[in-house]
Formats: structure tokens, C-alpha cells, sequence
């Protein structure tokens, strides 16, 4: 049988390395683009000014940078290292993006960064810039190519299982690569980076603003960053990744758990603000419901009907049932590959193989099931509904401030006035709450798609190396340890640079080598 | 969609091209990881040492990526070299990305504080950022080569036997020595070339000529243990190359001295081998005469033989298993389905000849040796 203290470990583990990689990610994606914005602005004006804000900002990128690279390490070996079934069961297709990403995305970014920090008295103006803009699209595409590995998991398109390697192989490339799940979490995700390093931009600005220090590139800065900032928040919301949720039974079941609704309303069905839900009790106590609403989000239509969480454990425990024959055909498969009788039986259940997988959580095989115990493996189905309904709210909530604090930063920057203090100090404090939305959106996505690895194809549980609870223990501690000491090293080398400020080394005596760039003096305040 | 070619030739295709990814890391990163590891011997003040770190502080990052896509490549090509192997050497893994994380943060941080006692530390982290990787590396190849104690399931779940520990014995001992000395090597060869002549770049050379003799020692001696120790393996000769990705399907068998059959059998292959020798011979001769470039070219050609001699050794086992060797891992059994291969050597043709252009065009825009004036003059420097 499966231990689950090693999965239950192996996800502790997971969780807290992606969500530790994911501090410095979004910052990444949003910064590089702001930085390409700045650079832009110096090579198109000639001003010293946004050479010295670019170098700036671009000092705090490579800080924050560096621990991004440092922790994707981590990620890139963990699914072999933690995930050795998982590995083996899907590699085929999800192997794939992973290895372009590398190959297409990684490369890139990685080899220009060095020359973005190395290459200023280098390169010419456009030359730099363009490198500058290499490690945006590096980055950004880096973001493309795990979404739709990710996506992949959340709605597995474009793959069968095969019987004679017992593993899921690709059929079609191109639906893996257009998945609109991954799609709609690519736009929303570096969306999501792009608010996070507006609002990190804007609330330094404003600190330097009410501190009355280096207010030419604070004034600077705040307007790029509001500007930018006002764009991303609308299209992190608009295009927020709800559009995905009616395509498939996972999809059903999240979209019913994050709004804790029990059981299938009449369309359009409404969207609560409040409720208690109750795990045990399966219902939401104190609701408060604004009428329509939901249908109207998550089917774009007033017909279309949202699926309630009782009508979807009834629909796996049918799938359950009918994948306990395609399990059976892949165990004859196993003992004769020729078994025609078995082959036509696989390949009329084969779509429900996953479902009747859920029941070695409770029985060694699966065909032994009792009814009892399908039903039960049906309500695995369902993730944590309490923390799913909670934290939508607050990343949701979340979105909706950060689109009304832009519209208020976008407005002051646009009639030129830098000086209200209540929104400087605003912008000072909301600094760290785009990560809580980030870290929630993400937990929202992979609570939500439990019990499943991959969607209706792999549980989690089945996923996981046969490791040892000890191994875990000691990895565990170790990047707890390790990931521990550099965030602390990292926050204070962090607020050592702002709080130094945009200062530029004492230019070297003059020297012929030099000549093609030099730096300038920060012009006097 | 069908595939252009046959399963068994992307096989074979995908088998060489784990090589080409494993001799780009060593050949990019590899001086990287010996030049670190040299650091604290080669430089001792502090302005020597930010030379050093400046030497490869432009392009260690991009020259990481090799690692990085040789995990990525092996998942998608090799899905079950990834599965088994990582998770094998678990805790060996989990040392390895805990020295290898040190690396991004010691080149970055090192330099924000000026006081000694933060960067003596930082500059101890970048020696295990190097080191370690350098010595796991090769003790996981000397593992490899011997078998490792894994069975499958009929579900095709890997179990394993052995610990951390169990890893270090003689032979993965002699392989792991071997990696440092290889890679030390080229780190000192790319410090020959790549900062100014003087003290520095004198000790290097020392310990550049040092390793080369290392080398060509160590990998003698390895060369003997795999011949007369316990080791090797052969596949039956039923075996179908184009067969179905499922090591339960084809048999394999523990054959002592069987890793010495290719090389009767193809005499060719015994270039690699040669180059194993030849290659840390000219860089040794490149130093001492003070010919550079001579002395990376050897160093790199070195690598690359001792590298590909592994593999040819073994072809077309990947991974033996010394416990169960009908559940080994080979070039016929362990790879991704015949239209992932497919696509994926599409997508390396298109990008890896960009990838080469650009980090060409960087190298030649960092091109000149780095020399201590530099440390003090340039604001961009670690």
C-alpha cells in the first residue's frame, strides 16, 4: 500500500519550494518589462536620468533575480526527485515543455542577463536595450512554457494512456500547446507579475516621495509604474483564468468548491460574498448570494448551468465504476499483451482509468472495490472547500483594490501631483499584498486540483517516489534551512539598496577603453 | 502526424544528443564549477579574487542552463532516467541543489557588503557551489557504471536499496575524483585564457598541470577497475530497438567485464577513450608552454572523451540496475514515445543553433582577459 505520510510530505515539500520560487518569479516577469519601459525612455530621449533610474531598478532586479534562478533549480530536478511515478507516468507530454522552456525561453534569459549587468560601457544604446528586452521575453516566455505544463495538469488534452509502456503518451502536440487552460493562465499569471512589480515600483517611489529623497527618479518611477500598473490590474481581472472552469468535470468540481455551492442551481446561478462552509456538514451556513451573477461569469450565457458539488460526486462515482473495467483490462494487458478481448474493453473504458485509481487509497485493487468504498473514493474528489472559498475571496478582493489603487496612482501621476501623503503612505504599506495574491492564486489552483496530479489521469497520491518518511524529513529541514537563511539575507541587502538609493560609484579617471560609454553623475537633486 | 524517421534511429539520435547536453554542461559550466573551486587556492586578497569571480560572473549564469535543459531534455526524451535516477540519488540530489543554489546568490551577494569576513564566507559557498556538484557528478556516473540498486513493479514503480552512504565506494570514489580533477583542469585552462598573466594566473597554472596528471591517472585507473572489477552488463540479443518503452519487455543480464564488449566490436569507438588521454596530455603541454588557447582545447577535448567514453562504455544500457538487471534502463527501453522524439528533435534543431549564435555573440562581446585594474574600475563588477 501507499504511505501516505511520504505523499503527504512530498506535497508539503512541493508546496513550500514552488511557493518560496514564486516570491521571486512574479517580480521577474514584471520588473524585466519595466525595465525594458525605462530603458526605452533613455535610449529615445538621451536624459541621464533614466539611465541611472534603469540601472536602479535593474540593481534590485538582479537581487531579486538571482533567487528566482536559484530556487528554479530546485523545481526543474524536484518531479524526479519527489515525483518519480509522476514522473514516468506523464513525461512523455509533460517532459516536453519543460525541456523547450529550457531550451527556448531559460537560454535566453539567462545568457543576456549577464550582459544586461556586464554590458553598459559594452554595448551601444539600442544594443543594450535590445539585451534588456532579451531577458523580459526570455522571462516571460519561460512563465508560457510552465503554464502549459501546468495547464496541462489542470485539463490533460492531447494525450492517451498506453498500456504496453503503462504511461500516458502524446497524440496531439498542438492541443498540449494550445490548451485554453493554459492559455488563460499565462495571460493572468504574468498579468499577475506585471501588478506585482507596479506596485513594488510605486510603493518605493512613494517612500522616497515622502522621505523627500531622489524625488527626480521617484516621480519617474511612479508614473511608468501607475501607468503600467492601471493596464495590468485590468487585465489580471478581466482576463482571470474563470473562463477554463466549464470545460471539464476537475474544472466543474473547483469552480463548485471555490464558491462552496453544494448543489446545482437553476442558471444563471448567483455568486456568494460570505458563508461559512462546512466540510463535514457539506454546507455553507450565513450565505450571502448576489442573484446571477456566477452563471453569468463562468458560462457567458444566461442558460448555461454551474454544476453543484453533490451532482459531481455522483458523476465520479459512475466514472469510478466504469473505470474499474479499463483497470482490469490494463491488469490482462499486463500478462498478455495480446489479449484482443482485453484491448476492446480498455479502449471503451479507457477515459475513466484515473477515476477507478482513486480506490487504492482504500483497496489494493481496485476490482475488489465494495460500493461503499466507491462511494467514498468519490468524495476524495472534492478538494478543501473551505480554503478554496476562502482564498478566492481574498486574491479576488484583492484584484478588484488593485485595479481601484492604479486608477488613483494613474490619476495623481496624470495631473502631476506627488505629494498626497495618505495614498504615499498607502502605496508604502499595500507593498507585500500582491504576493499574498499571487501565493493564493497559486494555492487556489493546486488545492483546487486535488485529489489529482493530473486531472482524471493520475491521483496525487499514486504520484509520489518511493522515498522514506526519514529522506523527507531531511530535505525538508534542509531547504527550510537553506531557503530560510537567504530570504533573510536577501530582504536585508533588499531594503540596504533602497535605503542607499540610486547612487552611482565615483566615475574611474579618464581611460581610453572606457571611452565609448562612462557613466553619469546622478544629476543634483 | 508521422514521425519523419524511425523510433529506432531518434532513439539513437535522442541517446546522442543526452551526450551532446552533458559534454555542453561540462564543457560551459564545467570551468565555472572548477574555477570556483579553484578560488580560494588561486586567489588569496580580496581584489584577486573578485578577478576571478569576474572571469566567469557575465556567463556562469547562461552556462547553467546546460544543467538545467540536460534535466529538462533527459524528462522529456528519457522519462524514466528521470524517474529513476533522481529519485534514486535522492539525498546525493538534494546536495547537489543545495551547492548549486549557493552559486547564483555567492556571485551576487558577495559583492554587496565590503566587509572580509562576508566575502571570505561567500567565497567558501562558491567553493562548494563548485566542488560538490564536480564530485557528486562524477560518484553518481561511478554508480551508474556499477548498477544501481533499483527494481521495477509491474506498474512500472521504481523501489529502491541503498542509501546515501552506499553511494561512496571505491570505484565511484576514483570516477567522483576524476571530475573534480577534469573540471578543476578547465577551470584552469579558462583562467589561463581568460584573466591577466601574474600571480594568479600563475598559481592556476600550477594547479591547471596538477590536475591534468590527476586526470590522466585517475581515468587510467578507472579504465582498469571497470575491466577487472565486478561490472557490466548485456541485453538479450532478442531485444527489438524499436520495441515498446517498457524495460519488463526486454531482458537484460549482469555480465562482468561486458562494459570492454563495444569497444572489440567497434573499434572506433576507442577514439573517445583516446581523447580521454590525449586531451589533459595537451592541455598539460598548453600550460607549461604557455600556449592558452592549446590548454582549453585540450582541457575541452579531454572532457569530451572522458564524458562520451562512459556512455560508449555502456551503449545501449543507461541505467543498470545491480539488484534486478532484467528492471535496466536502455537506449531500446527507457525512452519517450516515438512522436515526442519527433517533435522534440525538431525543436532542438530550430533552437539550438540559436541558442549557440547568441551565446557566441555574448562571449565574443565580453571577449579580453579581465585584469586586476578592471576590479577596480568597473562599477558593474561582483
Amino acid at each position: 500500500m501507499i504511505d501516505m505520510a511520504v505523499v503527504e510530505l512530498s506535497r508539503l515539500q512541493f508546496a513550500l519550494t514552488a511557493l518560496y520560487h514564486f516570491l521571486f518569479v512574479p517580480l521577474t516577469l514584471g520588473l524585466s518589462f519595466l525595465l525594458v519601459i525605462m530603458e526605452s525612455i533613455y535610449v529615445m530621449t538621451g536624459r541621464p536620468i533614466w539611465r541611472t533610474i534603469t540601472r536602479f531598478w535593474g540593481k534590485i532586479f538582479g537581487i531579486n533575480f538571482v533567487l528566482g534562478v536559484a530556487t528554479g533549480i530546485t523545481m526543474e530536478f524536484q518531479f524526479g526527485t519527489n515525483w518519480s511515478y509522476y514522473s514516468h507516468y506523464v513525461g512523455d507530454v509533460f517532459g516536453a515543455p519543460l525541456a523547450i522552456e529550457g531550451l527556448m525561453a531559460f537560454f535566453l534569459e539567462a545568457t543576456f542577463v549577464g550582459l544586461m549587468f556586464f554590458g553598459w560601457d559594452k554595448l551601444s544604446k539600442p544594443a543594450h536595450l535590445f539585451t534588456t528586452f532579451m531577458v523580459a521575453l526570455g522571462s516571460n516566455l519561460s512563465a508560457l512554457w510552465i503554464l502549459i505544463a501546468n495547464g496541462w495538469m489542470q485539463h490533460p488534452t492531447g494525450a492517451r494512456f498506453n498500456p504496453e509502456t503503462m504511461r500516458m503518451e502524446v497524440h496531439d502536440f498542438m492541443a498540449v500547446l494550445f490548451n485554453p487552460v493554459a492559455q488563460a493562465k499565462f495571460v493572468h499569471t504574468v498579468s499577475a507579475g506585471y501588478v506585482c512589480a507596479s506596485v513594488f515600483v510605486l510603493g518605493i517611489s512613494a517612500w522616497y516621495l515622502l522621505k523627500g529623497k531622489w524625488t527626480a527618479l521617484a516621480r519617474r518611477s511612479f508614473t511608468v509604474a501607475a501607468a503600467f500598473g492601471l493596464a495590468s490590474s485590468l487585465s489580471v481581472v478581466v482576463l482571470g483564468d474563470e473562463s477554463g472552469y466549464a470545460l471539464t468535470d476537475n474544472q466543474k468540481m473547483k469552480l463548485a468548491a471555490l464558491e462552496a455551492m453544494w448543489h446545482t442551481e437553476p442558471a444563471p446561478a448567483g455568486i456568494a460574498v460570505f458563508g461559512i462552509p462546512s466540510l463535514e456538514g457539506r454546507e455553507t451556513r450565513y450565505e450571502v448570494k448576489i442573484p446571477y451573477l456566477l452563471g453569468l461569469i463562468s458560462t457567458r450565457s444566461f442558460t448555461g448551468e454551474v454544476s453543484g458539488i453533490f451532482e459531481l460526486v455522483a458523476k465520479a462515482e459512475d466514472r469510478i465504476e466504469n473505470g474499474v473495467h479499463a483497470y482490469d483490462a490494463v491488469e490482462r494487458l499486463k500478462t498478455d499483451r495480446h489479449d484482443l478481448a482485453a484491448r476492446e474493453q480498455f479502449e471503451r473504458h479507457k477515459l475513466d482509468l484515473g477515476y477507478a485509481m482513486l480506490l487504492k487509497r482504500f483497496v489494493a485493487d481496485p476490482r475488489q472495490a465494495t460500493p461503499d468504498q466507491i462511494r467514498q473514493a468519490a468524495w476524495t474528489t472534492v478538494p478543501n472547500v473551505p480554503v478554496m472559498f476562502w482564498v478566492f475571496r481574498v486574491m479576488a478582493g484583492l484584484g478588484f483594490f488593485f485595479i481601484l489603487f492604479f486608477a488613483c496612482a494613474f490619476y495623481f501621476s496624470t495631473i502631476r501631483r506627488f505629494d498626497a501623503r495618505w495614498f504615499l503612505r498607502t502605496a508604502v504599506w499595500i507593498i507585500p499584498l500582491p504576493w499574498v495574491a499571487i501565493e493564493f492564486g497559486w494555492i487556489l489552483a493546486e488545492i483546487g486540483r486535488q485529489p489529482w496530479a493530473v486531472e482524471g489521469v493520475l491521483p496525487t497520491f499514486l504520484a509520489a517516489s518511493s522515498l522514506t518518511v526519514a529522506q523527507l524529513w531531511t530535505t525538508i529541514v534542509g531547504f527550510t534551512l537553506l531557503y530560510g537563511a537567504l530570504a533573510v539575507i536577501e530582504v536585508r541587502l533588499m531594503l540596504a539598496t533602497i535605503r542607499h538609493g540610486p547612487v552611482e560609484p565615483p566615475p574611474p579617471e579618464p581611460d581610453v577603453s572606457s571611452s565609448t560609454g562612462g557613466y553619469t553623475p546622478l544629476p543634483a537633486e | 502526424m508521422a514521425p519523419l524517421l524511425d523510433y529506432e534511429t531518434l532513439r539513437l539520435i535522442w541517446w546522442a544528443l543526452m551526450g551532446v547536453l552533458l559534454i555542453g554542461f561540462a564543457l560551459t559550466d564545467g570551468f565555472d564549477l572548477g574555477t570556483t573551486t579553484l578560488l580560494p587556492f588561486v586567489a588569496r586578497t580580496d581584489q584577486e579574487r573578485r578577478m576571478v569571480i569576474n572571469s566567469i560572473g557575465a556567463t556562469w549564469e547562461g552556462n547553467q542552463v546546460w544543467f538545467i535543459l540536460g534535466g529538462g531534455a533527459i524528462f522529456a526524451a528519457w522519462p524514466f532516467v528521470y524517474a529513476v535516477s533522481f529519485s534514486g540519488f535522492y539525498l546525493a540530489m538534494f546536495v547537489v541543489l543545495s551547492a548549486l543554489i549557493l552559486r547564483p546568490v555567492g556571485f551576487k551577494y558577495r559583492s554587496k557588503r565590503s566587509d572580509l569576513a562576508w566575502r571570505t564566507r561567500w567565497d567558501w559557498a562558491l567553493f562548494v557551489g563548485g566542488f560538490v556538484p564536480a564530485l557528486v557528478f562524477g560518484v553518481a556516473v561511478g554508480n551508474v557504471l556499477a548498477g544501481i540498486p533499483f527494481r521495477l513493479d509491474s506498474d512500472l514503480r521504481a523501489f529502491y536499496e541503498g542509501g546515501l552512504l552506499g553511494l561512496f565506494h571505491p570505484f565511484s570514489l576514483v570516477a567522483g575524483l576524476l571530475s573534480v580533477a577534469m573540471l578543476v583542469l578547465h577551470g584552469a585552462a579558462w583562467l589561463a585564457i581568460k584573466i591577466e598573466r601574474g600571480v594568479v594566473h600563475d598559481r592556476a597554472s600550477r594547479f591547471g598541470q596538477m590536475a591534468a596528471i590527476l586526470s590522466i591517472v585517475l581515468f587510467a585507473l578507472g579504465g582498469v577497475m571497470t575491466a577487472t572489477m565486478d561490472m557490466g552488463f548485456r541485453v538479450a540479443d532478442t531485444v527489438d530497438p524499436a520495441g515498446p518503452s517498457n524495460p519488463l519487455l526486454a531482458g537484460a543480464v549482469a555480465a562482468p567485464g561486458a562494459w570492454l564488449d563495444n569497444y572489440a566490436r567497434y573499434p572506433w569507438m576507442l577514439v573517445s577513450p583516446a581523447l580521454g588521454f590525449v586531451g589533459p596530455l595537451l592541455a598539460l603541454f598548453g600550460i607549461r608552454s604557455g600556449r592558452e588557447a592549446l590548454a582549453f582545447s585540450g582541457s575541452s577535448l579531454g572532457a569530451l572523451g572522458i564524458i562520451s567514453t562512459v556512455g560508449l562504455s555502456m551503449f545501449p544500457f543507461i541505467l543498470p540496475s545491480s539488484i534486478d538487471p532484467a528492471s535496466s534502463l536502455t537506449v531500446w527501453n527507457a525512452s519517450s514515445s516515438h512522436l515526442t522524439l519527433f517533435i522534440m528533435l525538431v525543436v532542438t534543431i530550430f533552437f539550438l543553433p540559436i541558442v549557440l549564435l547568441y551565446t557566441a555573440w555574448v562571449y565574443k562581446i565580453l571577449f579580453g582577459r579581465v585584469t586586476l585594474r578592471d576590479v577596480d574600475t568597473n562599477p558593474d563588477f561582483y
